[in-house]
């Protein structure tokens, strides 16, 4: 190994993806910084206004509704995702015929776009002749507004958005049951252990890893949540679904404030961060390693 | 696990494979029922098939385009993605240089910075060069990724440093390395990589809605949500324009299959 210094050639190697990170990452993260000190509706000169824009989010009613929104789905969607995906990935663990064949299938909402998912599923959960209400209708069962309804719109979205993500979580809750040791499971049926016995005591805790990676990725994920809301309900009806980004969207684009969108954009920011950093935190307590 | 339990299991694992698939198929069969029918509430088999919302979609959006121009930027993303990460990843595994730790930790810290931070001031940088409402808006911010960098990196590390040491014997320099010695022997990470690239610009959405204006620049998730605007009741077109949308991915993703799987598992594994 030669202990030459390569500046020169790391400058060359390294700029074709430093300009842009630095132009489209560091750049408008800076300029974001700068905007959320201003008042400005991207037309007229904007004027200094300090931290004027962050007071006011902090006791806008509006900023609570749409981070409670926002947190009412990812509370409703982390569940439905997690204990699905792990169904699935125990069913498609087990030695089943053509189980390459299904884990295609179950995967493939996973490829498909967000608005296109939103779109399939605001057609089924059509409130007058969709085909979610007829069969619902046909047993007899009461017939939800859905995305029309304040109570059910986020209901709505969460649906659409767990059957999108439920061969995500499956694949990679999959590649935690698959790195499992087998003589685990050898020792335990040696032991005389129930297949309960084994899964409490020897699958779930050393699914942790996987677990929680699925749950820090959910989170990050979910508390940006934005297109399947946008196409679904547009944040409606009377904002009862509307969430931190489709708010960010609004305040910009729609109702010219674009220093207050900039603000609320670095509040989700701290949000994120700080749940997360309260994971990997908290992850001693729970998450298993070897 | 028994014979009998194994059935069940199939069972259970084939009834739920229908119902994840069944919205897809409710999708083709809306495209192809007559507008008039919708109304009447839902029905599987199509009295009557017609392909009158394709042709509604066709003669509404320049959809060829749409899908040409969401092709055309994925495939770019991808190329592109492909090219800046490796050579930062080389950079980051091969080369010797001062503050090599702090660059590679400004690299990751990229990756906190969610994209609604950027997208108000990305728009409006785009706007003060005049270059808003173009295709290079949509390419150049995703020309580099650091997760891309991170994931190269890791794979040149894996290559054993004797195949470049003797390939500096022979009196080859690092572009001739890196070119003909490790970019071949690390192919996986490289499809992994591009898959990733791929599917995050074909899907993306709020970049789009946010920096393109014109029809001619949409691509297919910007399209289709602007077709949702224009057919609000006509079902059978917007689900028309979502089976078109769906087909060619999905046609990349029979072929691309086991590489797209376990390029998503290979995130879960770090």
């Amino acid at each position: 190994m030669t202990k030459r210094n390569h500046a020169a050639w790391a400058a060359l190697f390294l700029a074709p993806s430093a300009i842009p990170l630095v132009l489209f990452t560091l750049v408008p993260m800076v300029s974001s910084i700068r905007i959320s000190l201003l008042s400005w509706n991207l037309i007229s000169p904007p004027r200094f206004v300090g931290l004027e824009n962050y007071a006011r989010l902090l006791t806008a009613p509006a900023t609570a509704r749409v981070f409670g929104n926002t947190l009412g789905y990812v509370v409703g969607y982390l569940p439905l995702v997690y204990v699905g995906g792990l169904l699935l990935a125990l069913a498609l663990n087990a030695r089943l015929p053509a189980r390459g064949f299904f884990r295609a299938l179950y995967f493939l909402p996973v490829i498909t776009s967000w608005v296109v998912v939103a779109l399939v599923w605001k057609w089924l959960l059509n409130p007058s002749n969709g085909l979610v209400n007829a069969v619902l209708g046909a047993v007899g069962a009461p017939q939800p507004g859905w995305w029309t309804d304040p109570n059910w719109a986020l209901a709505s979205v969460i649906i659409a958005s767990a059957w999108k993500d439920l061969g995500f979580v499956m694949v990679i809750l999959l590649a935690g049951l698959q790195s499992i040791p087998a003589d685990l499971y050898e020792a335990a049926r040696i032991d005389g252990a129930s297949a309960r016995r084994t899964f409490w005591h020897i699958t779930l805790p050393l699914l942790t890893p996987s677990t929680f990676f699925v749950v820090v990725i959910s989170l990050i994920n979910g508390f940006q949540v934005f297109d399947q809301v946008y196409v679904m309900t547009g944040g409606g009806p009377e904002g009862a679904s509307q969430v931190v980004v489709g708010q960010i969207y609004d305040l910009t684009f729609r109702y010219g404030r674009a220093g207050e969108a900039a603000a609320l954009s670095w509040l989700l920011f701290a949000v994120i961060l700080a749940v997360t950093v309260v994971q990997m935190w908290g992850q001693r307590r729970w998450v298993h390693h070897d | 696990m028994t014979r009998a339990w194994r059935w069940v299991l199939l069972v259970v694992v084939t009834a739920g494979a229908v119902v994840m698939m069944f919205p897809f198929a409710w999708t083709v069969v809306t495209s192809i029922t007559p507008d008039g029918s919708l109304a009447d509430g839902p029905t599987l088999i199509v009295q009557d098939p017609t392909l009158d919302a394709y042709r509604t979609l066709f003669a509404s959006l320049p959809m060829l385009r749409i899908i040409a121009n969401s092709i055309g930027v994925a495939v770019a993303c991808t190329a592109l993605q492909l090219v800046t990460g490796s050579m930062a990843g080389y950079a980051f595994a091969r080369l010797e240089f001062r503050g090599k730790g702090v660059v590679f930790a400004g690299y990751l810290a990229t990756l906190m910075i969610p994209l609604q931070v950027l997208v108000v001031p990305l728009f409006i940088q785009f706007k003060d060069w005049n270059l808003h409402d173009t295709m290079l808006a949509l390419i150049a911010p995703a020309a580099a990724s650091a997760f891309g960098v991170f994931l190269l990196r890791q794979a040149i590390e894996a290559v054993p440093r004797e195949f470049d040491e003797a390939a500096t014997i022979d009196g080859a320099g690092h572009l001739r390395i890196f070119a003909l010695i490790v970019l071949p022997l690390i192919r996986p990470a490289l499809a992994t990589t591009g898959i990733l690239a791929f599917m995050a610009s074909w899907n993306s959405f709020l970049w789009p809605l946010v920096v393109i204006r014109s029809p001619e620049f949409q691509t297919l998730p910007l399209g289709l949500a602007t077709l949702q605007g224009q057919f609000t009741t006509q079902w059978d077109v917007v689900m028309a324009g979502s089976v078109v949308s769906i087909v060619p991915i999905a046609l990349v993703y029979l072929f691309a299959q086991r590489h797209v799987i376990a390029g998503v598992s290979h995130t879960g594994l770090k």
